[in-house]
């Protein structure tokens, strides 16, 4: 086995690796804001993908040019679904976590029967994308554009996030999610905060699924695998560590491709699960995470 | 005193938790300008009015706050109308840092003017403006009671409610506290104040309420209420 070919494979897990870690990113912001994993989060992947498919097909218009455009309706959808079921479910007395567990699982049974329904069931894919079929050379190693472009739109996306949290309005995320009863005491809406922090955490999921859009297939359950892969990813870096999403996602995309080339492509995931009980048994709070 | 208008007032004020009454019919009037104490044996009901006029805890019964009523209204509504509360455990975001912790508290307000009362907090408490950049959770428990009052102040508040400021606090640090709270109200800030050390308290409230489980047993001049002896055996257990 050549240098050139593990370090073509590495530099492909590393890239696919930031797109599991904005996948990441949006599911750890919500849950370290507000403590409610979203199951719902692989189905929004999904939404993002068709909703990138259907504009292309109806106008035309490239992924890359859509992507602010797909990232806003998510943003518009996270807030509607923190408004219309989420918020609702706070004022709940008894067994408020599996009352959230129930509604964002439910929402995820909707979205994919939906997408069923209306697309079917059949995979599908975006033909012809600006950035579909070109390649980046380096030497011997040769890099799809479109997986470049992912790892390059999620750095991105994270140095989004690391600005955001320097702003006033950061920080007023941050206090929220350390006391969501103290930041009335100073005039902070909890409800509009949870409901902007719901918009980032789905814009982020949403940014993920316009350029999986590229080269990736499209069909209902899409978002399954890439779920999984980052309530591990999450469970690495630290439940609500933004940051150890990042290194958590480089980490398992890395060890994703190696599995693959060393051990059997079919075997990827493996590696990737032993990691997983790896971290529960050595260390539950990931990472990064401060619980 | 005149109490014609009162900056707050609440009227046959219940609280509850879980259906088990905290206030039975509190009736209560604070007029602008005023510090006044409310004392009273642990598990009276002190900090439970207090939340009760944040909005933090359910309520029946009327609260005025300026002659409008603000009883059932969203915890950040009331914060906006000018109530501000150091609560119990002070509450600041540990994880920020001091600065932030108090250009928070001016958040929900808007216009240039919005961070003047970074003046009167570094006044009140220069030991902060020390230690801007580091995070809350490494002060000390005095710093940050002092932190704690700052980021009440920097909501301009024209009500400061502080529940037990003194708590964990050595007696030092207890008279610079207590010089900063007469400071605040020299400024035009009326005060509600809940405390266990009677003495101090007393000694810069205009008027007290001494409450015994979720009722007002008695209210008066502080000066009378201090020298009470009845009040002090029965009421504060002293
Ligand atoms: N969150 C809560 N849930 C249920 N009961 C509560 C809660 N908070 C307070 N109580 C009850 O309400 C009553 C009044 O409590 P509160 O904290 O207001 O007393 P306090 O006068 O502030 O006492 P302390 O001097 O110890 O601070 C107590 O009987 C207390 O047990
Ligand atoms: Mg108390």
């Amino acid at each position: 086995m050549s240098a050139t070919l593990i370090a073509q494979v590495a530099i492909g897990g590393l890239l696919m690796g930031l797109v599991y870690a904005v996948v990441a990113a949006g599911l750890t912001l919500i849950f370290g804001l507000m403590d409610v994993v979203n199951f719902a989060h692989g189905a929004l992947l999904m939404v993002a993908m068709y909703a990138t498919l259907l504009i292309h097909r109806a106008t035309g218009l490239d992924p890359l040019v859509q992507l602010p455009l797909v990232a806003l309706l998510l943003f518009g959808a996270g807030v509607v679904i923190y408004r219309g079921l989420i918020a609702r479910t706070l004022s709940v007395r008894v067994n408020a976590g599996m009352v959230q567990i129930f509604v964002t699982f439910g929402l995820s049974i909707f979205l994919v029967g939906a997408a069923e329904f209306l697309f079917g069931s059949d995979f599908q894919s975006i033909n012809a994308s600006f950035l579909g079929g070109r390649s980046l050379a380096f030497g011997a190693i040769i890099l799809p554009w479109p997986l470049v472009a992912s790892g390059i739109v999620a750095l991105l996306v994270f140095l989004g996030l690391f600005l955001l949290s320097r702003t006033e309005f950061g920080h007023a995320l941050e206090a929220t999610r350390e006391d969501h009863e103290a930041v009335a005491l100073i005039g902070i809406d909890r409800d509009r905060v949870f409901g902007i922090g719901w918009g980032i955490g789905t814009a982020s999921v949403g940014i993920a699924g316009v350029m999986l859009a590229n080269f990736y297939y499209i069909a209902p359950d899409v978002g399954t695998n890439f779920a999984l892969i980052a309530y591990v990813t999450v469970a690495l870096g630290g439940f609500g560590s933004i940051f150890g999403a990042l290194i958590a996602g480089l980490i398992i995309g890395l060890v994703e491709a190696l599995t693959a080339l060393f051990i059997d492509p079919a075997l990827k995931q493996i590696g990737i699960f032993l990691i997983y009980l790896a971290v529960l048994m050595i260390r539950p709070r990931g990472l990064f995470g401060h619980l | 005193m005149s109490l014609e208008r009162p900056l707050l007032e609440t009227r046959r004020l219940f609280a509850h938790y879980r259906g088990l009454a905290a206030l039975h019919g509190l009736d209560l009037a604070i007029a602008p300008g005023e510090i006044v104490a409310v004392v009273g044996a642990n598990g009276a009901g002190k900090s439970t009015l207090l939340r009760a006029i944040a909005g933090q805890v359910a309520i029946s019964g009327e609260i005025f706050f300026d002659g409008a009523p603000i009883a059932g209204l969203a915890p950040h509504r009331i914060s906006r109308l000018g109530i501000a509360l150091v609560p119990e455990g002070r509450r600041l975001f540990p994880r920020l840092a001091v600065e932030d912790n108090l250009r928070l508290g001016a958040y929900a307000r808007r216009g240039p003017e919005r961070f003047r009362p970074l003046d009167l907090v570094f006044e009140l408490f220069p030991r902060l403006r020390e230690r801007l950049r580091q995070r809350a959770e490494t002060l000390s428990g005095g710093e940050q009671q002092m932190l704690a009052i700052g980021r009440a102040l920097m909501t301009a508040p024209r009500l400061l409610m502080l529940d037990e400021p003194s708590q964990g606090i050595m007696p030092r640090l207890v008279d610079d506290i207590f010089a900063a709270i007469a400071r605040i109200r020299a400024g035009g800030v009326t005060i509600l104040i809940v405390e266990q050390r009677l003495a101090e308290t007393l000694a810069i409230a205009d008027r007290a309420y001494v409450m015994q489980t979720g009722r007002i047993v008695l209210a008066g001049a502080a000066g009378a209420i201090a020298g009470n002896e009845e009040v002090r055996r029965a009421y504060l257990g002293m």
